[in-house]
């Protein structure tokens, strides 16, 4: 993060985070030393209750049930480091869940072209969010709480209110299945590789000029623009990554439970609540990628860890809920 | 009858259901194995009515009248009342209010009662339907308009019971004869009410097929959809008290808001903490296939299950041999409203109440049951195979 800071052409702004830097480079906010430290303290509890966690096939079974949300939360956290929020990702996976499952109708044949329309779909999405945010000036809470209802309401209208068809096998396997008898580790789940190549690929942007620029523009976006950046164009690059990502997401998901109408009911708020609880900050300009990724794993993570010890599952929003409270005041304090 | 689904739609709100039973709603012990007096059951539903239980749990070994192979015209425990008030000649307008589209179960059951008009059209002259998207003040609006558009009767499926109450009494008072199914509603203004057996009987034979076919000293694990809602508290209420009885081993009552991911993860978690887990008990089937996909994927053996009659889980059930059972809560009973109001306008009587039996799937009649041409989300026990456009308009 440093780095960027050198190019950020706003001189005090350098001159306050080089300060905040100087304080130590894991702690300062954004840093991703306090959530490895929180999941790090999970999992001692959980090794207490349930050591037979740790054992290689039931980790990466877990490992793989967490790459959905751990996919959304990456594209999430590319939205919110830019300054903006979207909340339409929950229906665009139920979207995509029940496209798929009536457009394939259980026929293997059709899983590679209906895959490919849904990232199509996922493209569009995140492309329309992010115009109508930019081009149109309408804040990112609205368009894409607008987005949110027309698809809710779209799917309902061509479903007729419940799911059809069926998901072929190929499709679900990426969800379901896992490499066997891999050495050592047993059961390697298609969706671990997947989260895998994921994350490997979206960390090598965020490394990138344009993955920098997102939080530059979220940081000010005023000065990222005198600057020379294009503000309008690289936020909407972020909301198409989070359509993508929603898309791989709904793959994931389909793949392990199947066609549902509740396939991504939630879970934009999953999503919100892993990033920040990640370490970047609601508004933007601050956070890093892997935090919002380890965000997501601690929250599953903590999830489990309820399970294990009998709690019910009624309280998992009311947990998030407490957990966007304290890390959104967190923050406000530490920026005075 | 509040359908799952119903409940499902509730689930956005569902922390805050959770939230406000809380304090009023028995929790049930999740985790808590053991010698207890109770099997683990927790405490009984405050929605425990014993003499309606005694009265379900006998009607399930009833006899019914009427032709066996149309289970949708037969009754059990008949009690006629005359309708010859109502008589007027045909052709008719029978106009429905229908309490939402949003499940697969009331699809297949709209889609039945659809093809049931077309059967009758001689004596159907137009067949008016208002879906109330599972919102009560719309349903209440829908029927009021009905009332002001000449149906010669007047069929209701109400969304909830109370609410929908004060409506069906005005529908009442206005002397069209009115037909209410699936869900009830407190008055008997109402020409008839029918509905198969119901909720007690339902959770009773899944219980009573898990108490038999898992092992002494095996493990259950009960997965609800959510508390707080009757029909689903009477399914959990008869196999608790079937479980207490039995002195079988609950290890868990969890509940998965019908969704299959939280299903399959809870059952996971489940296989994790115990290591194996030999029978699972349903209070509703839509989620039974993902229940057992956890044990698939687990690479653990599947356990003795409670599904329903949709075709996927029956469709797994043959082809994994799973030792399993299947109450249902049959969507032909979308046809018999169609029935009964043809009798009531041409003044026969009919029966008030008016309860359909509830047949069990069961290993020895499966096979007559799945069906790989229909889709997987479709209920064999629609009635609908001599129908109309069937299969066709099922897919």
């Amino acid at each position: 993060m440093t780095a960027e800071l050198t190019r950020d052409p706003d001189g005090t702004a350098t001159q306050r985070r080089s300060g905040a830097a100087a304080r130590g480079r894991l702690t300062r906010p954004g840093g991703v030393l306090p959530i490895v430290a929180i999941l790090a303290l999970l999992l001692v509890l959980i090794a207490i209750q349930q050591p037979d966690f740790f054992q290689p096939a039931s980790l990466l079974s877990f490992l793989g049930r967490s790459a959905p949300i751990i996919i959304l939360a990456a594209g999430q956290y590319f939205v919110i480091v830019s300054g903006e929020f979207d909340l339409s990702v929950g229906s665009l996976v139920t979207a995509q869940v029940v496209v798929a499952a009536r457009l394939i109708d259980s026929d293997p044949g059709r899983t590679w072209p209906v895959v490919l329309l849904l990232f199509g779909f996922g493209l569009l999405v995140g492309l329309a969010n992010g115009l109508i945010t930019t081009a149109l000036r309408v804040p990112s809470f609205i368009t894409t709480l607008g987005m949110y209802l027309i698809l809710v309401g779209a799917v309902y209208l061509w479903s007729d209110g419940a799911p059809r068809g069926g998901l072929s096998d190929e499709f679900r396997r990426f969800g379901r299945l896992a490499v066997e008898d891999v050495p050592l580790l047993g059961r390697l789940p298609y969706a671990l590789l997947v989260l895998l190549a994921v994350a490997g690929l979206l960390l090598l942007f965020s490394r990138s000029d344009p993955g920098r620029t997102l939080v530059a523009v979220g940081d000010n976006p005023r000065t990222a623009e005198l600057a020379g950046v294009r503000v309008g164009r690289a936020k909407t690059v972020a909301f198409v990554l989070s359509g993508l990502a929603a898309t791989v997401a709904a793959i994931l998901l389909g793949g392990y439970s199947g066609v549902s109408f509740q396939a991504g009911l939630g879970l934009e708020f999953t999503a919100i609540t892993a990033v920040v609880l990640g370490g970047v900050a609601l508004g933007g300009g601050r956070g890093a990628l892997l935090g919002a990724m380890l965000g997501a794993l601690t929250l599953e993570t903590l999830f489990t860890l309820m399970n294990f010890y009998g709690v019910s599952g009624a309280l998992k929003s009311t947990v998030q809920g407490l957990i966007i409270l304290a890390a959104v005041s967190v923050g406000a304090l530490r920026r005075r | 009858m509040r359908r799952p689904g119903i409940a499902v739609a509730l689930a956005s709100v569902t922390t805050l259901v959770l939230a406000g039973c809380a304090t009023d709603t028995p929790t049930p012990t999740p985790s808590q194995s053991g010698a207890t007096a109770d099997a683990g059951t927790g405490a009984q539903s405050k929605f425990f009515v014993q003499a309606d239980y005694d009265r379900e749990i006998a009607l399930l070994g009833a006899t019914a009248t009427g032709p066996a192979d149309r289970p949708w015209e037969q009754v059990l425990d008949p009690r006629p009342v005359d309708t010859a008030k109502y008589k007027k000649p045909g052709p008719y307008k029978i106009c429905f209010s229908n309490a939402a589209l949003n499940n697969p179960w009331r699809q297949v059951g709209y889609k039945t009662m659809q093809a049931e008009v077309e059967a009758q059209k001689a004596l159907i002259k137009e067949f008016v339907h208002v879906d109330a998207e599972g919102k009560d003040p719309k349903q209440i609006t829908d029927i009021n308009d009905l009332l002001g558009k000449g149906c010669d009767a007047l069929i209701v499926s109400p969304n909830t019971t109370a609410t929908l109450t004060p409506a069906v009494e005005t529908a009442c008072a206005k002397g069209v004869p009115v037909i209410v199914f699936d869900r009830g509603v407190d008055t008997d203004c109402p020409v008839t009410f029918i509905n198969p057996i119901g909720g007690y009987g339902f959770g009773h034979v899944g219980a009573e097929f898990l108490s038999q076919k898992v092992p002494s000293g095996g493990k259950i694990l009960a997965l609800r959809i959510l508390p707080g809602v009757d029909v689903l508290e009477t399914r959990w209420s008869a196999a608790k008290v079937q479980f207490d009885k039995a002195k079988v081993n609950v290890v868990g009552v969890e509940f998965t808001d019908g969704d299959p991911a939280k299903t399959k993860t809870i059952v996971t978690n489940y296989l994790q903490r115990h290591g194996t887990i030999d029978g699972i008990w349903m209070d509703a089937g839509a989620t039974a296939v993902a229940a057992v996909e956890a044990f698939q994927d687990a690479g653990k053996p599947l356990p003795a299950i409670n599904g329903e009659d949709q075709l996927d889980f029956l469709k797994l059930w043959k082809d994994k041999q799973l030792t399993a059972v299947a109450p249902t809560y049959p969507t032909y009973q979308w046809r018999t409203p169609v029935l009964a109001a043809l009798r009531i306008l041409r003044g026969e009587p009919v029966s008030s109440p008016w309860k359909l039996p509830q047949p069990t799937i069961t290993q020895d009649n499966l096979d007559q049951y799945v069906d790989d041409a229909m889709p997987p989300l479709h209920y064999a026990m629609c009635g609908c195979t001599d129908l109309p456009g069937y299969p066709q308009r099922w897919k």
